[in-house]
């Protein structure tokens, strides 16, 4: 873990603004609240929560597709939290998306070569053949040969995991060194899901790219992600190395979620699972102190629901936020 | 699917495409007409001819109605005559025979065959003489098929002359005179002049439903005397028919088939241009006010609810009668005034949505440029959409520019359907019965109509699912 720093991101907030009714006043859904997080130099890192944990806003915000409302975002040494125009393109030129439905991210009016040229064009980068070239190996990297067969394809006739496969190559063809990939296989058919995954452990590997990988399926970050970072209710619980926070998981919610994961052997994929009772918090009004609380066995009264738990060690590199275990070490 | 379904949905499946097919055909049709138009006859040459004046068209017969009017109503209605003498033809003999001193006789006949079951509806003669200082003087004399021959005038020649048969005063006494004597009536009946020199000298000739038309050759004699030695009359005789060419003429003795023919492309030009350029803008602003949001949209919504609270017709029929406008300008102004229509709206409905898309959000996070994505990733998604409503829209700026020129306030040089309209309304022409003056425009516009209406139904069932489920 002692690679270069990629990206350091420290007290992240980005709340969401609606308004309610005609003349309602407004609401913040505080979807990333306090977040810190590292990446190093090729590290491939899965951020893991239930739905409207806030994993895709906060993904969302270190791409600068919003507006971060407090915190640091620094990348490969700038400081990019709120940079703007020439220096917010170049930013994008360094980091890639992939999104989780492959379909809606594919401009259904262009063909595969107009949509992997078009970060190209708006870069300007390279001459045209040039381009064409990056094109072609763009798409030999992401398995879809002969070229020839893809490349003045359109988005609908391609299968689910071939679109994925364009959404990925297009997330690495400006050569980013960071790429998000926002539950990239969760729309996608359980039978290429594993391939695509393999696809992108590969991609990171050669390349050396920095990977942030979202997800609520905890059984799929064995493939590629070294670390692994628990989040809840918008803010990161538990984190970690994947095997660490797996086979000695500390925190409650990160416990619950380890008894939920499928076994990975098909046999025994209907084992009941373990879920949490109560449901997740509201992000408008979350609770006070420990998020998790209303739903915590081990909930302290007077302490868990008062105060918010702060990073307590487990290891040099695993650590945890959690009153109980505080307090019970 | 339940077969009864299946067919019901094959049925509606033809039944679209045939009335598109039809739109396109319709629509080609029409189109071809325009582009014949436009290489055939250049728009100067056909505006100088529409306000030429009634003297450029004085060979014409007046409210004729067009040839194919016979399809429909049978018959054999005459068509003009024309013969002078400055033509080479076999039936026009002009002798000058010298007399005496500077002094010649001349005799000019004009023959010419007469086989139509209606009278001409109008007859005159026109007289070009050279002089110094003595007129001619000459007599008109008319021979009937059955050889009646009557002498209709005489006239003193003024260089430029013309004998105006139909409404002559002292032919239509002269001719009430004849009847009453061969008849032995008591009083001159008034006759008229067409229907006397086209009708055998009988009882009949009283009644307009019993007479008939004598058909066969008649001769217009000219005889008289030339008092100089290089004087001489040149005559073109004018029998004026009821039906000309495929369109007819006006009460100028205009052939209307100039502005059916120029009004085509004007209609077309207008109505396209006029539909495409405001889809196009309004669509622009419209992905520029969803995209941008903020100010820039509340201002774009502010503008276009004001506009939409403007009452668009009056605005125009207001302009346009304080500054006469040449169509081109009128298209602008159009332009000008529907920019901000409701079509802003309802399309800004539709990018708001585009605008979560994840396609879009994808390219803003590599790197593409607020205008980037306005062009080329919302417009494009858009287009498809709005292409059947503009299609349709185009039926309406035909009617727009159409209905300014009827009520008089259109381009007053261009030659358009909507200008016959307004001529035929302004002579009263439902009221005297000249129904082809208006129906010919009419069915014009509203074939150009139908045919953008079917092509856009069509489309809009194709490009707009939700529609089709209906
Ligand atoms: N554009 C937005 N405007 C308002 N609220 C939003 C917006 N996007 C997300 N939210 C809210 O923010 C919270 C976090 O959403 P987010 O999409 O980040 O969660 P997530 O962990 O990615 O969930 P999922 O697994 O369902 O994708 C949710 O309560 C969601 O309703
Ligand atoms: S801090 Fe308290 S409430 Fe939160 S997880 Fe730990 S024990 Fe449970
Ligand atoms: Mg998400």
């Amino acid at each position: 873990m002692s690679g270069e720093r990629l990206l350091e991101v420290t007290g992240l907030k980005m709340y969401h603004v609606i308004r309610k009714g005609l003349f309602g006043g407004k609401f913040y859904i505080k979807a990333v609240d306090n977040v810190d997080l590292t990446l190093d130099r090729g590290e491939a890192l899965a951020i893991i929560g239930e739905s409207g944990s806030g994993k895709t806003t906060l993904g969302k915000t270190i791409l600068r597709l919003y507006e971060p409302l407090d915190g640091k975002i620094i990348f490969d040494g700038r400081d990019v939290t709120h940079i703007r125009r020439g220096e917010l393109k170049k930013y994008r030129r360094e980091t890639g998306f992939v999104q989780q439905d492959p379909y809606g991210a594919l401009p259904p009016f262009m063909s595969i070569r107009q949509i992997l040229e078009e970060p190209l064009k708006i870069h300007k980068i390279g001459t045209k053949e040039e381009r064409l070239e990056k094109v072609y190996k763009a798409l030999e990297e992401v398995r879809l040969t002969p070229v020839e067969d893809f490349i003045n394809k359109y988005p609908h006739m391609l299968s689910g995991g071939q679109q994925q496969r364009v959404v990925i190559a297009r997330s690495i063809i400006t050569d980013p060194k960071l790429v998000i990939a926002d539950e990239p296989v969760s729309m996608l058919d359980a039978s290429v899901r594993v391939e695509i995954l393999r696809l992108m452990e590969s991609i990171q590997k050669k390349y050396k790219l920095g990977i942030i990988y979202i997800s609520h399926d905890l059984s799929t970050t064995k493939y590629f992600s070294s670390r692994i970072n628990i989040m809840y209710a918008g803010k990161l619980v538990e984190g970690g190395p994947t095997r660490e926070v797996i086979y000695n998981p500390i925190h409650p919610y990160t416990r619950y979620l380890i008894n939920a994961l499928p076994d990975p052997d098909a046999n025994n994929r209907f084992v009941k699972r373990d879920v949490p009772p109560g449901e997740p918090p509201s992000l408008i009004n979350p609770p006070t102190g420990c998020r998790f609380y209303p739903r915590c066995p081990l909930f302290i009264k007077g302490l868990c629901d008062v105060k918010e738990p702060g990073y307590t060690y487990v290891n040099e590199n695993h650590w945890v936020k959690c009153w109980y275990y505080e307090e019970n070490r | 699917m339940p077969i009864k379904n299946r067919i019901k949905n094959a049925l509606k499946t033809i039944f679209f495409y045939k009335s598109a097919l039809a739109g396109i055909i319709l629509l080609l049709l029409i189109i071809g007409f325009a582009l014949y138009t436009v290489y055939s006859y250049p728009y100067e040459k056909a505006v100088a001819d529409w306000r030429a004046g009634e003297k450029t068209w004085l060979d014409n017969p007046r409210y004729a109605l067009p040839e194919w009017i016979t399809l429909f109503t049978g018959g054999n209605p005459p068509k003009t005559i024309i013969l002078s003498t400055t033509m080479e033809s076999r039936n026009v003999k002009k002798i000058v025979v010298p007399v005496s001193g500077n002094m010649s006789y001349i005799r000019i006949d004009m023959r010419f065959d007469y086989n139509y079951d209606d009278y001409p509806s109008e007859i005159n003669i026109f007289f070009n003489s050279t002089f110094e200082e003595l007129n001619p003087k000459i007599e008109v004399e008319w021979i009937k098929p059955d050889g009646e021959n009557i002498t209709l005038k005489s006239i003193v020649l003024n260089k430029e002359d013309s004998y105006y048969i139909s409404v002559d005063l002292d032919t239509k006494d002269l001719l009430g005179q004849i009847v009453k004597e061969k008849l032995g009536l008591n009083e001159s009946p008034y006759i008229l002049p067409e229907r006397y020199l086209f009708s055998p000298l009988s009882e009949d000739i009283l009644d307009p439903q019993k007479v008939v038309v004598l058909n066969g050759e008649y001769t217009l004699r000219i005889t008289g005397y030339l008092y100089e030695k290089n004087s001489d009359i040149d005559v073109k005789l004018v029998v004026y028919g009821k039906v000309y060419g495929w369109a007819g003429t006006d009460n100028l003795r205009r052939p209307i088939s100039i502005a059916i023919m120029w009004g085509t492309p004007i209609a077309l030009s207008f109505g396209v241009t006029a539909a495409v350029t405001i889809g196009l803008i309004q669509m622009i602003i419209a992905a520029i006010s969803a995209w941008f949001g903020g100010r820039v949209d509340d201002l774009i919504q502010r503008i276009t609810e004001v506009n939409l609270i403007l009452p668009f017709f009056p605005i125009l029929l207001m302009i346009s009668t304080f500054y006469k406008f040449s169509i081109w300008v009128l298209l602008l102004v159009v332009i000008a005034l529907s920019m901000f229509g409701a079509g802003v709206k309802s399309y800004r409905a539709l990018f708001l949505q585009l605008k979560e898309f994840p396609y879009v959000e994808a390219a803003l996070s590599y790197g593409a440029s607020n205008m980037r994505i306005v062009f080329r990733y919302l417009i494009p998604k858009i287009l498809p959409l709005i292409i059947p409503g503009m299609v349709l829209s185009v039926a309406d700026f035909v009617f727009l520019e159409a209905a300014l020129a009827v009520l008089g306030l259109g381009d007053p040089d261009a030659p358009t359907w909507g200008k016959v309209i307004n001529d035929a309304l302004r002579d009263g022409a439902l009221f005297k019965g000249y129904y082809y003056w208006v129906l010919e425009p009419a069915s014009l516009l509203v074939l150009t109509a139908i045919s953008f209406a079917l092509i856009g139904f069509t489309l809009e069932k194709i490009f707009n699912p939700r529609l089709r489920e209906m």
